[in-house]
């Protein structure tokens, strides 16, 4: 299968300190892959440096075979705890039509076929009877399946989902996952950020696990293993204690 | 009673000046009430308000100079919006904090140079309006500058929308975000400068939001919210302007006061929001 996402040594930093230090791996279309690490490991890092919001400082990153600023319309990105104004006065179909707009281009108005294909998205994610409804009186998880509903709008080939599970029952979860796998099923390319480790052996086929650096990347039982987990889940601690000793050396 | 109604309604536009006052905050409300909406649903009031009070120095500087007061008002207008960009930006004190500090460096720079040179304008005037002094001119710089505005407002609503409301979609499909940003800032300094003589700079900010937020509690879709807010704006500064000719009161504080009424009589009655009508008081 085509690589769709390609990471070479990528090195990010906010300030001096990288938070991101040389990762590679990369994505095959058609492919779910779960984006694992504890908190603060860098994950949303990761793909905010993939949709290019954030300049690496080392590395390269291709997205379609090319820069993502050649391939943005075919990838969709949903941040994590959106930082949305759930008051905005609007609708769940214009939401949904947002992602149109990297097709509509400057002065032009949606069309029909536009339109049109909002309504199919909204039916995917069984979201079409709540088309006219304000954004903010929806639950999470309907929240959740609007931002999907736009991010199939937008024809993405590439969806990229920063802990789209915050706030969202079991039962919606499964809900979102199967849907996701139909998503996949279509070919496209579903990349998710998940720090619950429960079940993503069955949701994903692959698994980057990281911690600044990438610790494993694979299948469940290859990324699975103690010594993985050790390395991905104690360092900090580790550090921490080990400056402790060292203070009480001192 | 019509008879006496359109009588009293009439008698002032008699005047010339009246004529021209009327013109002038009917094209001011429309243009601010359209601004705001944007500007309360991107949490810029208060940037608004610096922006107003940051043409001051501009406008002496232009009487100074002898230039027309629009071109120093729109400068320094813009140059503070930069600033507060650059401090906000380039050092961990926040965008309020910011705003802060630089509005009010502008505005006293204006009053240092206003109260140490003679520069022949009415402080009074600029700070508060003086809508019956439009004259031939000024109503013609008003009427360009708004039409300008709801021109652009209309032109790039899709983008504005979605930079208001999603400004990381917008960047995550290429829109030029601080562009947005900063054309948003030229055209919140050419719509103060178009209502200064309206309502003035203290009271502008007024005019920017109040408008705004009552449409805000009324409906549910952007493109309604701005067309209510343009009306609101519109018929609050034609009785505001009556009841200032008849009563003898200030026209800018009258106009700000019946768009607040509007206000107040939204936030208790509106249907959906009403705090009288949702029992929203009994907490929820
Ligand atoms: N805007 C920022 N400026 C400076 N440092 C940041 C910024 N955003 C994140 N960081 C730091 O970068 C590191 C990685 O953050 P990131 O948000 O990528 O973690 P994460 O794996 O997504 O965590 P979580 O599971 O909590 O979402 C953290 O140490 C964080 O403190
Ligand atoms: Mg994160």
């Amino acid at each position: 299968m085509e690589a769709v996402v390609e990471l070479e040594e990528v090195t990010v930093s906010y300030n001096e300190e990288p938070v991101l230090k040389e990762v590679s791996f990369s994505i095959s279309q058609g492919e779910k892959v779960g984006i694992i690490g504890p908190n603060g490991a860098g994950k949303s890092t990761l793909i905010k440096a993939i949709m290019g919001l954030l300049a690496v400082d080392q590395g390269n990153i291709k997205v379609l075979g090319g820069s993502i600023d050649e391939n943005r319309k075919k990838v969709a990105y949903i941040p994590q705890k959106e930082k949305i104004d759930w008051d905005f006065p609007i609708s769940v179909e214009e939401v949904v039509m947002m992602g149109r707009y990297a097709h509509l281009g400057l002065f032009k108005r949606p069309q029909k076929e536009d339109r049109q294909l909002v309504n199919k998205s909204l039916e995917e994610v069984g979201m079409a009877e709540y088309k006219e409804r304000q954004l903010g009186k929806l639950s999470g998880g309907q929240k959740q399946r609007v931002f999907l509903a736009r991010a199939l709008a937008q024809g993405a080939e590439i969806l990229l989902l920063d802990e789209p599970f915050a706030g969202v029952d079991q039962t919606t979860q499964e809900a979102i996952y199967a849907l996701l796998a139909e998503i996949s099923e279509q070919g496209k390319t579903v990349i998710v950020v998940n720090h619950d480790l429960k079940r993503v052996e069955e949701y994903f086929e692959n698994l980057v696990l990281i911690n600044q650096r990438l610790i494993a990347y694979g299948t469940a039982e290859t990324v699975f293993t103690h010594q993985h987990l050790q390395e991905a889940f104690t360092t900090t601690q580790k550090t921490k204690s080990a400056q402790k000793e060292l203070v009480v050396i001192g | 009673m019509i008879e006496q109604l359109s009588i009293w309604l009439l008698e002032p536009m008699e005047y010339t000046f009246m004529q021209r006052a009327l013109i002038a905050s009917l094209i001011v409300g429309i243009n601010c009430g359209a601004l705001g909406s944007i500007l309360i649903l991107k949490r810029l009031a208060l940037m608004g308000d610096a922006i107003a009070h940051a043409v001051l120095p501009g406008v002496a500087i232009a009487y100074l100079i002898g230039i027309n007061f629009f071109w120093g008002a729109v400068t320094t207008g813009v140059i503070t919006a930069l600033a507060i960009g650059f401090v906000t930006e380039h050092s961990k004190i926040k965008e309020d904090s910011a705003i802060g500090i630089m509005f009010s460096a502008a505005f006293a720079l204006g009053i240092l140079i206003m109260s140490n040179i003679h520069t022949g304008v009415d402080l009074f005037h600029i700070l508060f309006g003086n809508v019956l002094g439009v004259s031939a001119g000024d109503l013609k710089l008003i009427a360009i500058l708004a039409l300008l505005v709801i021109t652009l407002i209309i032109l790039f609503f899709k983008e504005l929308k979605l930079f208001i409301f999603d400004h990381i979609l917008a960047r995550s499909i290429g829109l030029p975000t601080s562009l947005i940003h900063y054309l948003l800032m030229l055209m919140l300094s050419l719509t103060v400068v178009a209502s200064l003589q309206t309502v003035g700079i203290v009271l502008v900010v007024a005019m920017l939001i109040t408008p705004g937020a009552t449409a805000y509690l009324l409906v549910n879709r952007l493109s309604t919210m701005m067309v209510l807010a343009a009306f609101f704006g519109l018929i609050s500064a034609v009785i505001g302007l009556y009841l200032s000719f008849y009563l003898n009161v200030a026209s800018g504080a009258a106009i700000v006061v019946v768009a607040t009424i509007f206000f107040l009589l939204a936030l208790f009655l509106s249907p959906k929001e009403g705090i009288l009508t949702t029992k929203k008081i009994f907490g929820n």
